[in-house]
């Protein structure tokens, strides 16, 4: 019964009646192998549950387990950093003012600034002064992404673009926004326009760049399969290329928020419209009537705006990363 | 007897794909590289035909042209109107996106409406095993459970034709060898056309009904080698050994060549 087995393996019946002579047959090799359950039978090949269940427990093995700290603990631990770093900083600014290194009608100290800005935030000029700024810092720099992420997205997508006004962003980017603003007034004379003009010029370009880097390295694998199932044009750009690149374009839009707020804090000293006041303007005043802890006062203001800006992009950039694997537990 | 009665059943059955001499080259002049030269092959609706070759013979080149994102130098390609569904070995799944969206994408960009799309991108999970699981982010989820969800988007696609990049080049030897399994598993239930390309000569004979061997530089075809083994198969298997030894010995000459 062996022998013959082995006989018509050797010999398949098959060989002469194939259709295709460029197919080659596979020769069966082994005696058992043309007993059709012979090496099946002997428990090698798995059933359907024997497979299910193991890959189930690769799965759980393989299945990273993460332990949430507490919320409570997990706020803690970021916010006592930073208060440390707070009470430091007043520290060094008391002691150098206990130094009397400078009067202290030209350097107060952190409780005369801080008792200063306790009676201005009661007063309806300073919130007029806020609003006036934050409302230009807003519309300025919804302006400029709108502009960045037009122009990014062009620049990215047409190489004749890129070759023509590529390296022209970064140097754009580049020039301190001050030097426009003689510009800026002679066009628009001292009006809300000259400021917004520098604050666009000045963030635009920092976001373009996010938005064409962004596009540039998104990995073709992604663009590839994007294609494959269907995405094409303004599909591709939403749905593949759009969130591929939003990290590098996150980058880019906080960069812009910098160069747009440090502009606006340029503009707001220069063009000082008359009835219309802002942070920059109150700042001026201060400088002119020598108000030492006014001005002091509002530099904190000025600061706690970009501490919560920052701490804003921060969450947002956190909660990015850890949705696509790459937390850091920095906080 | 039964055996040559069922080859002719299976020719008859309808052509899912037919590759008639088609060339891809790139570049010209003296940088010119010809990376396929006259490929010609067919696919039977349902068949699993794996691609075999060393490296260079053009095999991802293929699959793009297959996949319709890349077009031939040169011949035709003919998939009468099946739609074809693409997997790598890097499952590519989108980060920003949890496992059932990544699933979803597909049916999304083809305006299947919300409700719809949930169930089916629930069903194709179960399909893979991974039911309950499409919460997770891909980076939550392991190297072969990964393939598993690129496996059932790609199956989102609709696709007839499901072209497989090294899929499981990757992974870990137990896992390849479960995945195997439920990859033939999911094209018995679907009838799906298979085209995988890999380099492990086991693995192709552990999977095709036929596999298809390319040369290198530039990639034709060197002889297509029908496997009548019974399945399911067992990578280990004897017989499996046997006809991947057949098939090395003939890649072995093939590649030779390339270092005189």
């Amino acid at each position: 019964m062996a022998a013959d087995t082995s006989v018509e393996a050797v010999t398949p019946a098959t060989d002469g009646a194939r259709p295709a002579a460029s197919l080659e047959k596979p020769a069966p090799a082994a005696p058992e192998a043309s007993e059709a359950g012979g090496a099946r039978a002997d428990g090698l090949v798995l059933d359907q549950e024997t497979i299910d269940a193991t890959l189930a427990g690769l799965d759980a093995l393989e299945t990273a387990v993460d332990a949430p700290r507490p919320t409570a603990a997990r706020i803690w631990a970021a916010i006592w950093p930073k208060i440390a770093a707070v009470v430091l900083f007043l520290l060094v600014w008391q002691i150098v003012v206990w130094t009397g290194w400078k009067p202290d009608y030209v350097l107060p100290g952190p409780g005369a600034a801080l008792s200063n800005l306790w009676h201005q935030v009661v007063h309806e000029e300073f919130w007029s002064a806020l609003a006036r700024t934050l409302r230009r810092a807003i519309i300025g720099y919804a302006l400029a992404v709108v502009v960045g992420t037009v122009v990014g997205v062009a620049v990215a997508r047409f190489r004749l673009l890129r070759t023509a006004v590529g390296s022209f962003i970064t140097a754009l980017q580049t020039m301190p926004s001050i030097i426009w603003f003689p510009l800026a007034i002679l066009l628009f004379q001292l009006t809300e326009s000259a400021i917004m003009f520098v604050v666009v010029l000045g963030a635009a370009p920092s976001i373009a760049n996010g938005v064409i880097s962004g596009i540039d390295y998104v990995p073709p694998l992604f663009t590839r399969v994007g294609r494959t199932m269907g995405a094409r044009g303004a599909s591709l750009y939403r749905y593949v290329i759009g969130p591929a690149a939003w990290p590098s374009v996150l980058a880019g839009l906080k960069q812009g928020w910098a160069f747009a707020w440090r502009s606006l804090m340029a503009g707001e000293l220069l063009v000082i419209i008359p009835g219309h006041p802002s942070l920059g303007s109150l700042l001026e005043n201060d400088r002119q009537f020598n108000d030492a802890e006014s001005l002091l006062a509002s530099m904190i203001v000025i600061f706690i705006i970009g501490v919560l800006i920052d701490s804003l992009f921060n969450a947002v950039d956190q909660r990015l990363r850890a949705r696509r694997g790459l937390a850091v537990r920095a906080d | 007897m039964t055996a040559v009665l069922d080859t002719t059943a299976a020719t008859a059955t309808a052509t899912a794909l037919r590759v008639d001499g088609v060339s891809r080259a790139f570049g010209s002049g003296a940088g010119r590289l010809v990376a396929l030269d006259h490929v010609s092959f067919d696919v039977r609706a349902g068949e699993f035909v794996c691609l075999l070759g060393a490296s260079g013979c053009g095999k991802s080149t293929l699959l793009s042209l297959v996949a319709g994102i890349d077009r031939p130098s040169d011949g035709t390609i003919e998939v009468g109107g099946r739609r074809v569904g693409l997997m790598f070995q890097d499952s590519a799944l989108f980060p920003w996106l949890t496992a059932a969206g990544n699933v979803e994408l597909p049916l999304k960009l083809r305006g299947v409406p919300r409700r719809e799309r949930r169930a089916r991108a629930d069903e194709l999970l179960s399909m893979v095993r991974l039911a309950g699981l499409g919460d997770k982010r891909p980076h939550e989820l392991s190297g072969g459970m990964r393939q598993r969800v690129s496996l059932a988007r790609a199956f989102a696609q609709e696709a007839d034709i499901l072209c497989m990049d090294e899929p499981f080049g990757a992974l870990d030897a137990m896992t390849r060898d479960l995945l195997h399994d439920e990859l033939e598993r999911i094209w018995r239930e679907t009838g799906v056309t298979v085209m995988f390309v890999t380099h492990d000569v086991r693995e192709a004979v552990r999977l095709g009904d036929r596999v298809i061997l390319l040369t290198s530089r530039p990639g034709t075809v060197a002889q297509t080698f029908e496997v009548e083994l019974e399945r399911p198969r067992r990578i280990d298997a004897p017989e499996v050994a046997a006809l991947a030894n057949t098939i090395t010995t003939r890649l072995r000459a093939e590649v030779t060549r390339h270092g005189r």
